[in-house]
């Protein structure tokens, strides 16, 4: 296993690997690939009597380095979406291709990879396991890229670093504030250079300070050229993103309009 | 993920739950103590049982003159003997009679030792060198005659501890005693027996060369019995056999239900002996084995606690990029950790046990490799085949299924 945590089934790497800052100026979308390709996407449960059509056919695309936040209200389907985009889960129909390959037929250990090697994510409730220091923590996703030991402690240390956390590194979860561990939570999402990190509602159970913070931190990661998608209900947060698109009723409503 | 990160992360878990794991390991740990004792218990029972035996002369033939199947009465048991020194030479070729390690004719009779002034009166018996294996019996001093001494008809005698005691004889060896009313040189005193089962006194005898007790003592080239000792307790039937066989042929009977002799073993006692042990045995191993199959349930139990309380671990190691394959692994890891865990320990406490229980009751157990290897062993084994399940269960679970359960 190649240890940069980004190698992947196809090759389009070059597209996203060039870090180009993409700002306001930046070419119009379709000159080049986009990195996540969703095509009339639907997802419908069948757990109870009716069935729950969680999207109905999503349409979407976003460009290596676009930072956008998607709001909508409660229930409408973001979460069902960003687990689709994040390969936590296969759509019923439609079709999804990130970074040029088809993933909607894959299974689950080519999905386990693309998630290990190609997305970052981060929670609303964190989800850091509770016996691990702040370090282990973020090695995590580098374990299971097959990165040998003393290597991942050097990135893990880098990443905490780069969230401000150097001087927590040994703590454990229940030592840290909750800005703190949504910074850890940042940093194990984006120690492995992901092409693409996701994060629903990461604000959601902090105070508008660590927010903030957080929310600085996603800011200056799009800045280094990261492809961001957050999910948040929140207008306010929604606003963080240079495009925000709405969803309503599993489909996006409008194309959204520039952010800040 | 190497097979290191499984088993940190094994332990990891293991000692995140102390007390819970402590008490899925004492259920193994204890089945296994249980079995490691039973096995050790039967085994040592089995010895000493064995030792028992014998003390008695395991292994041992004795050929009586006389059918059994008419009952002892007839012809007058043990006085018209078809018996003679020449059959018991003819029984200890090895050629026809393999399976016979060592014989030793005996001839009985009474006699009237005389030391001094000092007599009394005792069982004298006519044998061979032989005589002192086939018995069991070992020299205290002096030593036992020889084969020559047996061809030369030499007025040798050994004496029983008690035969030589009562002759008030307390440096026998190279005294002169009388036996009857023939000059006997005294050249050893035979070991005591100890206790014996049987009712005559073993070390109140007198022991002779059987030509000399023939020639002078009875008079008939016949012997009372020939005791005989096969190779091994599992070759006594087919030494048994062999002796049939040869004495038939020596005595030119064709059909054998006139066999004029009796062939009577402790083989009965052995098996007896062996079975009995060998149920218990079953028995107390069947019930350790009961219980490890209930420690290994524990085991089970525990770790779908552990996969049910985890599922959002395991769902966050999924949607970080951890394939079902290394979800299983882990589990399967934990499971035999556990199980190792409780091998060992459990090995540990049986074989402490073993050695310190015996100095309370009379039972010996015996320390048995092969079963406490065997042991650690299947506690391993446990911990996978009842981790199975639950590693399965917790590799299947969906990621997202298992980032949203609370
Ligand atoms: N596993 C499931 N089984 C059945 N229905 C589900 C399942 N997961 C989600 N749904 C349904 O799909 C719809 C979309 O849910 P989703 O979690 O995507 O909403 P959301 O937009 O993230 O809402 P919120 O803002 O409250 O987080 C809801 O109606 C929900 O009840
Ligand atoms: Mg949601």
């Amino acid at each position: 296993m190649s240890s940069d945590g980004c190698s992947s089934p196809s090759g389009p790497r070059a597209a996203v690997g060039d870090r180009v800052v993409p700002g306001p100026g930046r070419a119009p979308a379709g000159t080049r690939q986009p990195l996540v390709r969703f095509d009339s996407v639907w997802k419908t449960y069948r757990t109870g009597a009716e069935p729950v059509h969680a999207l109905r056919g999503v349409s979407v695309s976003v460009m290596p380095g676009e930072y956008i936040s998607i709001i909508g209200p409660s229930g409408s389907g973001k979460s069902t979406f960003m687990h689709i985009l994040g390969c936590l889960d296969t759509p019923t129909s439609g079709r999804y291709s990130l970074a040029g390959t088809d993933v909607s037929s894959m299974g689950e250990v080519e999905l386990a990879e693309v998630r290990n090697r190609r997305i970052g994510f981060v929670f609303q409730q964190f989800h850091l396991l509770a016996r691990l220091s702040a370090w282990r923590n973020v090695e995590l996703p580098l374990i299971y890229a097959g990165v040998p030991r003393h290597e991942r402690r050097v990135r893990a240390m880098a990443a905490l670093e780069q969230v401000g956390l150097a001087n927590r590194v040994e703590h454990r979860p229940n030592q840290l504030s909750g800005g703190q561990q949504q910074r850890v939570a940042v940093a194990r999402a984006l120690v492995t250079e992901p092409d693409l990190l996701l994060a629903d509602e990461p604000t959601g159970n902090l105070d508008s300070r660590s927010s903030a913070d957080v929310l600085a931190m996603l800011d200056e990661l799009h800045r280094s050229g990261r492809t961001i998608v957050l999910i948040t209900h929140e207008p306010d947060v929604a606003q963080a993103a240079e495009r925000v698109k709405r969803f309503r009723d599993g489909r996006f409503i409008d194309d959204g309009g520039e952010g800040r | 993920m190497s097979w290191w990160e499984t088993m940190r992360s094994g332990f990891d878990a293991i000692l995140g739950h102390r007390l819970r794991s402590g008490l899925t390991v004492l259920g193994i740990l204890i089945g296994i103590a249980a079995v490691i004792l039973t096995v050790g218990l039967g085994e040592g029972a089995t010895a000493q049982v064995n030792s028992a035996i014998n003390s008695l002369g395991t292994n041992l033939l004795i050929v009586s003159p006389g059918s059994s199947s008419t009952g002892l009465v007839r012809g007058g048991f043990g006085t018209a003997s078809t018996l003679t020194y020449a059959n018991a030479l003819a029984l200890g070729n090895k050629r026809d009679c393999p399976d016979v390690a060592a014989v030793a004719p005996q001839v009985q009779t009474g006699g009237n030792l005389v030391a001094g002034t000092t007599n009394w009166s005792t069982q004298v018996i006519g044998s061979t060198p032989n005589w002192l294996q086939v018995r069991g019996r070992s020299m205290a001093i002096g030593s036992f005659f020889t084969a020559s001494q047996v061809k030369t008809d030499a007025n040798v005698v050994v004496l029983g501890s008690t035969t030589a005691q009562e002759l008030g004889l307390f440096n026998p060896v190279g005294q002169t005693i009388e036996v009857g009313t023939v000059p006997f040189t005294v050249i050893g005193v035979l070991k005591s027996a100890g206790t014996s089962s049987s009712s005559t006194n073993q070390d109140d005898m007198a022991v002779v060369p059987v030509t000399t007790a023939q020639e002078l003592l009875t008079g008939t080239p016949t012997v009372s019995n020939i005791y005989l000792e096969a190779t091994s307790a599992s070759t006594m039937g087919a030494a048994g056999t062999e002796v049939t066989d040869e004495l038939l042929a020596l005595h030119g009977i064709t059909d054998p239900a006139n066999q004029d002799f009796t062939i009577t073993s402790q083989t009965s006692l052995v098996q007896t002996a062996s079975s009995v042990n060998s149920a218990l045995t079953f028995l107390l191993a069947g019930i350790a084995a009961i219980s490890l199959l209930v420690g290994g349930i524990g085991v089970m139990n525990i770790m779908l606690v552990s996969v049910t309380e985890r599922v959002r671990e395991i769902g966050l190691r999924k949607a970080l990029g951890a394939t079902p394959a290394m979800v299983r692994r882990q589990f399967l890891v934990e499971a035999s950790v556990l199980g190792l865990t409780g091998g060992i320990g459990g090995a540990a406490l049986g074989l402490v046990a073993a050695v310190v229980v015996p100095h309370f009751v009379s039972n010996q157990i015996a320390i048995s490799v092969p079963a406490t290897l065997g042991s650690v062993a299947v506690a391993m084994v446990i911990g996978v085949v009842f981790g199975v399940y639950p590693a399965s269960r917790a590799a299947r679970l969906a990621p997202i299924e298992a980032l949203r359960s609370e």
